[in-house]
């Protein structure tokens, strides 16, 4: 029995106030303000986003150090990513988000190692300068192929305030000007991850573009090389989606960051158009390169092929004839293909309802690839998304959805149990929780050690991946027998 | 452990917190009491008067130099001075580098692990200049010292850190019980130094507990790396210390919270014995120049 529109709304806002009424007054009145029904008309979504979260609340964010290393740093695979401190932050962020990669791990490519500086009681104490001026010796014999390195600061190293900086300068000097990088991404700064990126951000353009100084481009250029920019490779994303671009004539002259090397960031300036894909984590960098080197930028959508192909045809718009007409023969050609994913599983999967709770890009971004088989987003909420975010994301909500950021762990089990989708989209620490209530799960961050998700072929595989999540026979079994009959 | 008097000297940096406590010590160590010096500042001279030495080893640089306090044995870092007082020295980083306070923070915990306050009727930590971390609190939180004495003198900057200090002792007087034992008044032959070093004390709620007299033997026991208790026992400077050091003595829960003032306060305080003219609001921020003007 299908609600009408105003009686979701009307339910909506029943479950918010429902989900506020066991808080505090002044957390209830915190959290209000985070939780919306979204009405149709509007130009954002109506929540504030981007604020501290409340204490005694269970919070689904990371930290700064999360949003550098764990984000933008660390998928570059020919540099090495130091976790500077204490082990814990590089130990439980070690092997990163499946950001696939070709290359030798250990040798030439070092992404699924864990560097750390190990910080102890005497390093605190006396400072962690000269460990670290040791370690980047160390790595230097150790891993003689390795094209640069980071330093990215666990919270420690600014309470005591250590000069990163300084050891930077002086080990680049020793080695013949190499690429050092040192990273303010201590974990106390900021309300969440999305400061992480910006900081990283900002690492790239005055240690890599502005330290750099002006070397001349390792190729060519041509009029068609584009940059692939916030596109992390999880499960290969960035490749699924390179192939497209490839075929429709441009050339992808680097990859950010899955997949990505120093030498494709250093080159990155000669592109001719920057595609943004995660622009929550590097709009920063896309911004500068567009006031500092002339290069326009454009956010696009690898999610389900009416996003894809709405995405090519921008693309394909910033150039010339030939590229457009790329554009129109790569839809063409994968088009029946899509068709035929469509004819296999939207008859499984039309209809059915799902919940949202993820971080980037993905609470907007993937909307689409859902409608494509037929199925709806009821609600959708970022974990460390800005206002700039929720604006977006009007372009992919329907009136009267529930949107919720920053959710606690308790406001989304709530709604999850009020709303009873079909699927809930989000990450490992939310998937068995929901699982135990019955309510089949995806993760939304590591694609559940699936993927790719971007592109064509990515779309067959997330439509694959749904529908066994949903018409997983397990759900039917998950009654108990004593309870039988009820 | 019954009985054990934890103390504290804080104050500016220069104020003569090291000389004054050295000093005192000694005079309690006469009176039989056995004492235990903590040195609590990076700079590590907290107890060169009492062992007649430079610099001692400090608990971090040799915890530093074995791998980890951990490593470390009582007996490496404790040593016996005049009147077998024990001294340790936390010791700490260089200027500007590293965490002085963490340092302190694990050098007091090492000396409670290894049951280093066994035996002792006194314990005395040292800290330097003003309260500027939780680190350098560790002496005043719970279950550390009971009282703390603020070195100061008549000079404005002095009453402004031992001002400071107060504010210090307060947040923790409520949670772990520390107390201001009073202040302790170096002179430096400032004008009215005696009545302004009262008055401040009466309205941080406490006592001046002694005004210690300039002179010169103090300086010239210290050239020798010595107390003026060892030097000169028989000196009147001597029986100064000795004078605090019973005071001190008999100060045990005596202790108050302290109601630390306003910098306005405190400037009244200086204008009502004299020391500062009324502020004219219209000359601040001006420079001579300008006031030459107007």
């Amino acid at each position: 029995m299908d609600l009408t529109l105003d009686e979701v709304k009307a339910r909506n806002a029943e479950v918010i106030s429902e989900a506020l009424s066991v808080y505090p007054d002044k957390t209830a009145k915190k959290r209000a303000k985070h939780l919306n029904v979204y009405e149709g008309d509007k130009p954002d979504c109506g929540v504030k986003s981007n604020i501290k979260s409340v204490p005694g609340v269970m919070t689904i964010r990371g930290c700064a150090y999360a949003g550098s290393k764990g984000v933008v740093w660390g998928p570059i695979k020919d540099m090495v990513h130091i976790s500077h401190g204490p082990v814990g932050c590089g130990q439980y962020s070690w092997a990163a988000r499946r950001n696939y990669y070709i290359g030798v791990t250990g040798v030439d490519t070092f992404v699924t190692m864990q560097f750390t500086s190990d910080f102890q009681e005497k390093d605190i104490v006396f400072g962690g300068d000269k460990k670290l001026d040791k370690i980047v010796d160390e790595i230097q014999k150790l891993f003689p192929l390795n094209h640069g390195i980071t330093i990215q600061s666990e919270c420690p190293i600014g309470l005591i305030g250590d000069d990163i900086e300084a050891v930077a300068k002086k080990k680049s000097k020793e080695y013949d000007g190499k690429t050092i990088v040192p990273v303010r991404c201590e974990g106390f700064r900021g309300v969440s991850q999305s400061l992480g990126h910006h900081i990283a951000n900002d690492a790239v353009r005055d240690w890599v573009f502005e330290k750099g100084g002006d070397k001349p481009p390792l190729f060519e250029s041509t009029p068609y090389d584009v940059a692939i920019i916030g596109d992390y490779n999880i499960g290969g994303d960035a490749w699924s989606s390179r192939i497209l671009l490839e075929e429709m004539g441009l050339r992808v002259v680097a990859q950010w960051s899955g997949d990505g090397s120093l030498a494709e960031l250093e080159n990155t300036p000669k592109a001719k158009l920057n595609i943004l894909h995660c622009y929550r984590s590097m709009n920063y960098i896309s911004r500068y390169m567009e006031e500092k080197f002339g290069i326009p930028w454009v956010e696009y959508n690898f999610f389900g092929p009416s996003k894809v192909a709405e995405s090519l045809r921008t693309i394909a718009s910033h150039f010339d004839d030939r590229i457009k007409e790329g554009a129109e023969r790569v839809i063409a050609k994968y088009q029946p293909l899509m068709d035929a994913v469509i004819a296999k599983y939207k008859p499984r999967l039309e209809g059915k309802k799902v919940m949202l709770y993820v971080g980037g890009l993905r609470p907007r971004h993937v909307i689409g690839a859902y409608e494509d088989l037929g199925m709806e987003v009821i609600g959708t909420g970022y974990e460390f998304g800005h206002n700039d975010d929720y604006q977006r994301t009007t372009h992919y909500v329907k009136d009267g959805t529930l949107i919720y950021d920053d959710v606690t762990g308790y406001e989304f089990e709530k709604f999850v149990d009020r709303l009873q989708p079909d699927l809930v989209g989000s990450g490992i620490k939310e998937k068995y929780v929901f699982q135990k209530m019955g309510v089949p799960f995806r993760q939304m961050h590591s694609w559940d050690y699936s993927g790719p998700y971007h592109g064509y072929d990515g779309f067959a595989i997330f439509a694959r991946d749904m529908d066994m999540a949903i018409n997983n026979p397990v759900w039917g079994l998950t009654r108990a027998p004593w309870s039988a009959g009820q | 452990m019954t009985g054990l008097r934890q103390i504290a000297f804080y104050g500016k940096g220069g104020i003569g917190k090291s000389t004054t406590s050295q000093n005192t010590l000694a005079a309690l160590a006469e009176m039989g009491q056995k004492i235990l010096i903590v040195g609590c500042d990076p700079k590590a001279d907290s107890t060169r008067l009492i062992l007649h030495a430079k610099a001692q080893d400090t608990i971090l640089s040799l915890a530093a130099a074995a791998g980890s306090v951990e490593d470390l044995e009582l007996e490496d870092v404790m040593k016996m001075g005049y009147r077998d007082i024990r001294c340790v020295e936390s010791g700490g980083p260089e200027p500007g580098v590293g965490c002085a306070g963490r340092g302190v923070i694990t050098s007091i915990n090492f000396l409670e692990e290894e049951g280093a306050y066994d035996g002792a009727d006194y314990v005395s930590y040292d800290v330097l200049g003003d309260v500027v971390c939780g680190g350098f609190a560790m002496p005043i939180r719970e279950n550390k010292a009971q009282e703390i004495y603020i070195v100061m003198s008549g000079e404005m900057m002095a009453m402004y850190a031992a001002n400071n200090i107060s504010k210090g002792i307060l947040k923790y007087a409520n949670s772990g019980g520390v107390r201001l034992g009073g202040l302790v008044c170096n002179e430096r032959q400032t004008d009215k130094e005696y009545e302004l070093a009262e008055s401040l004390a009466k309205k941080l709620n406490s006592k001046l507990i002694h005004f210690v007299p300039r002179d010169n033997v103090v300086q010239h026991a210290e050239l020798r790396r010595m107390t003026v208790l060892e030097y000169a026992p028989d000196s009147k400077q001597a029986d100064e210390y000795r004078t605090l050091a019973r005071k001190i003595h008999e100060n045990v829960g005596r202790g108050t919270i302290p109601t630390p003032i306003t910098m306005d306060e405190l400037e009244d305080l200086l204008m009502e014995h004299g020391i500062m003219k009324a502020v004219d609001e219209s000359i601040v921020g001006k420079t001579a120049a300008e006031c030459a003007v107007a």
